[in-house]
């Protein structure tokens, strides 16, 4: 042990305990300082949505991860600053554009999305798969079938489906637009629910 | 490692209390931000097992140092010096707050360090560049000092708000 807590005796202990939160106006001064030093590697925010509340993540290369709340945006954050980097702050206003864009498409004012993107988070095939989705207009839907043979692959139809289900960008990458050869929506990162709801959504609007 | 956001929340609060206490208001604000702004840019080299309360006094330390040099180079009109504003914090307790900065630069140091840090004496020690039993003395002084300028006992107030 190399800490302590403050000892019973001390005056401070009397005290009420400190105002818990740090002032915004510092919180702020803080994200402009690491961006203007270039340590600002990942900037985050939580969106409500009627699919429930989406976790944005942006780097300074573009918008690197959308996350569900069934995928606990505490462990997601977790897994970022391993992967990417520990430099994380919660800075919302780094995101007012997807955020904005986002508010749109889901009141049914947007059918495409206009943010950069960082694809680091998907390699190879599955990268090749999920850049080719934006191609399924809104409210169309393809087979995984479908997008296996525009990838080039057409026996790679199970690829396709982990691509998706691995799809750092969910809603602005559209997976939820890949359904089963039936017609049935099948498998979602965000749950077969939000899947359904993006679905009707676009079809509705 | 963990996000630097969870550091920020986690220990924010202890590191402007510490600022405040060994620097003018303006000038922990000032300090708070470069300390941060530091860490931030340090922290993926951090030892997974480090005491981050240590490591963060210790970039506040010397971003305090820095604040003092500057503010004593500076030339100030007598009648220009601030007035020792209130704080928002100090609100919880004011003649603590005041009676704390009145100590000695050396026991006030002790006291914001162990008892709003909560670190150990021979980390205060090797941030100050003193010995750990110079360190407990210089608490124990400041703490002296405060009891005998601020009688806790006259604070009855705080008990029934």
């Amino acid at each position: 042990m190399t800490t302590s807590d403050p000892e019973p005796d001390s005056p401070f202990a009397a005290s009420p305990p400190e105002n818990t939160e740090i002032e915004t106006h510092l919180r702020e001064r803080l994200i402009t300082a690491a961006r203007e030093h270039g340590v600002l590697d990942l900037a985050y925010r939580a969106l409500e949505t009627p699919v429930g509340t989406l976790l944005l993540v942006t780097t300074e290369q573009g918008l690197v991860r959308v996350a569900y709340d069934r995928e606990d945006h505490e462990a997601v954050l977790g897994e970022l600053a391993e992967t990417i980097s520990p430099r994380v702050l919660h800075a919302p206003r780094r995101l007012d554009e997807v955020s904005h864009q986002l508010e749109e498409y889901f009141a049914g004012r947007r059918t495409a999305f206009d943010v950069a993107l960082d694809w680091q988070l998907s390699r190879g095939f599955r990268r090749e798969v999920l850049r080719k989705l934006p191609g399924i207009g809104y409210g169309a839907t393809a087979s995984y079938a479908h997008v296996a043979a525009a990838a080039g692959s057409p026996r790679a139809v199970r690829a396709v489906g982990t691509a998706c289900a691995t799809n750092p960008l969910p809603v602005v990458v559209p997976c939820h637009r890949v359904v089963r050869s039936d017609g049935s929506a099948g498998g979602y990162i965000g749950g077969a629910e939000a899947k359904r709801a993006l679905l009707d959504l676009e079809t509705t609007t | 490692m963990k996000p630097f956001e969870r550091i920020v929340s986690e220990y924010g609060p202890m590191v402007l209390r510490v600022c405040r206490a060994v620097l003018e208001p303006t000038e922990a604000e000032d300090a708070w931000s470069e300390t941060f702004l530091a860490a931030l840019k340090a922290y993926p080299r951090l030892d997974e097992g480090a005491n981050v309360e240590a490591w963060l006094v210790t970039i506040a330390h010397r971003k305090a140092i820095d604040a003092v040099r500057a503010a004593a180079r500076r030339p100030v009109a007598v009648e220009n010096l601030p007035e020792r504003p209130v704080a928002p914090h100090e609100h919880e307790d004011p003649e603590l707050w005041r009676a704390l900065r009145e100590l000695p630069a050396k026991q006030r140091i002790a006291v914001a360090y162990h008892h709003l840090a909560g670190l150990a004496y021979a980390d205060i020690a090797s941030i100050t560049g003193t010995t750990t039993p110079a360190a407990r003395r210089a608490a124990a002084d400041g703490i002296r000092r405060l009891r005998a300028r601020y009688p806790p006992a006259r604070s009855g107030q705080g008990e029934n708000p």
